[in-house]
């Protein structure tokens, strides 16, 4: 009788263990793919396609299609000038970033897309991007084209009152990065540290 | 020449009163603050403005010391025409801004910080530019308190608290100088 008991009682505690053991793995399988995923971004499966073709108007005033990003590893990016905090601050450490890649940056396209048509012409973004590295792209355009350009990355841009008749703009803050192919890679958020961000952006140049 | 042990210790205590001296300096550089009816406002400051920039930030510490509740309300500031209190957030990537209706709170024996990525005084239609280590006049307006007046210290370019040098020292002049835009 006991010793039937302790027999049980060994085998339970096997067969717990092995449970134990089969979280433990899946756990680890789910992790694996869930960082493997975060790392190809876009090939989760059912992700929304992110991005598509525009035509706009760079800080100089010439036109500038998505076509010039064919072929090119790229980095986009949406905000307004008047806007106070993270635009300037993210267009701040993209320099840095820049700088930090040197030459290796030369072939990485970086958009700075306007979600304040109005106010931000191209003569205010040329104004307001001589302050960061040259290499940065400020593009505006008509409101139906950034509009359309909004919609195909799935920006949040909206217009919020402020008490004396203006306006300021809620919008997406994300920096989407794109390979060669147009397939967004991944993605550099405002809370994460400087190290990381470089590390993807490196990444992203070496990749093409 | 001798040295002596009495010139020694001279030497050993001018060095001292330097050394104390100039931490005392940098300290009093680096920590301003202001106190009336109750409130204490430490360090208010802004950033260099990128060139053509219509707004600008402005953060600080208030502190309630004394036994009511007040709250910011607005204020001015040199470079600007309004300044309003603003709150703003960063939720699933999305950047959102606003006035914070009917001003910020400040219960007695709290403190609130004001900045990046989270509450601020929005300077709003800026004339030009805070320029690098001047200090700006302004105002906070409290619903009790009235008017403080303070002076904003300014940071550089992205710089992510009152004392961080990392940014650009200058928006507009620095290309050439600072390592900013070297590669052409
Ligand atoms: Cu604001």
């Amino acid at each position: 009788m006991a010793a039937k008991t302790t027999l049980l009682a060994r085998l339970r505690f096997a067969l717990w263990g092995l449970v134990a053991l089969a979280a433990v793995i899946a756990g680890a399988l789910v992790l694996g793919h869930m960082q493997e995923a975060a790392r190809q971004g876009a090939s989760l499966p059912g992700a929304v396609r992110i991005g598509g073709e525009f035509e706009l108007i760079d800080q100089n005033g010439k036109a500038f299609s998505s076509e010039r990003l064919k072929a090119k590893p790229h980095a986009v990016f949406f905000g307004f000038t008047h806007c106070p905090d993270i635009c300037p601050t993210t267009l701040y450490e993209m320099t840095k970033h820049l700088e930090a890649l040197g030459s290796k940056a030369n072939d990485l396209a970086v958009l700075f897309i306007t979600v304040d048509p109005a106010r931000d012409t191209p003569e205010q973004l040329n104004k307001y991007l001589s302050a960061f590295d040259s290499r940065i792209i400020g593009l505006s355009g008509s409101e139906a084209q950034v509009a359309d350009v909004t919609k195909k990355y799935r920006i949040v841009a909206e217009k919020v009152g402020t008490s004396d008749g203006g306006y300021t703009m809620n919008h997406t803050a994300t920096v989407f990065l794109f390979d060669g192919k147009g397939t967004l890679v991944s993605t550099l958020s405002w809370e994460e540290d400087e190290k990381t961000r470089q590390a993807k952006l490196d990444r992203l140049a070496e990749r093409g | 020449m001798l040295i002596t042990h009495k010139n020694l210790l001279l030497n050993i205590a001018f060095c001292a009163t330097l050394v104390v001296a100039s931490i005392m300096t940098i300290v009093a550089a680096d920590a301003h603050g202001y106190s009336r009816e109750g409130l204490e406002i430490k360090h208010p400051w802004t950033r260099v403005a990128p060139p053509g920039a219509k707004v600008a930030v402005g953060f600080m510490k208030i502190t309630n010391t004394g036994k009511e509740a007040d709250r910011l309300i607005g204020g001015s500031f040199a470079l600007s025409d309004r300044v309003e209190v603003h709150e703003m957030s960063v939720t699933d990537g999305v950047m959102r801004m606003g006035e914070v209706k009917g001003g910020l709170e400040v219960v007695p024996g709290a403190t609130v910080v004001l900045e990046p990525g989270s509450y601020h005084l929005m300077l709003m239609g800026l004339s030009g530019s805070p320029k690098l280590d001047e200090r700006v006049k302004g105002t906070l307006r409290f619903e009790k308190a009235g008017d403080i007046e303070v002076e904003f210290a300014v940071a550089p370019l992205g710089a992510k608290s009152h004392s961080d040098k990392n940014g650009s020292p200058d928006a507009k002049h620095e290309h050439g100088g600072h390592d900013m835009k070297h590669h052409h």
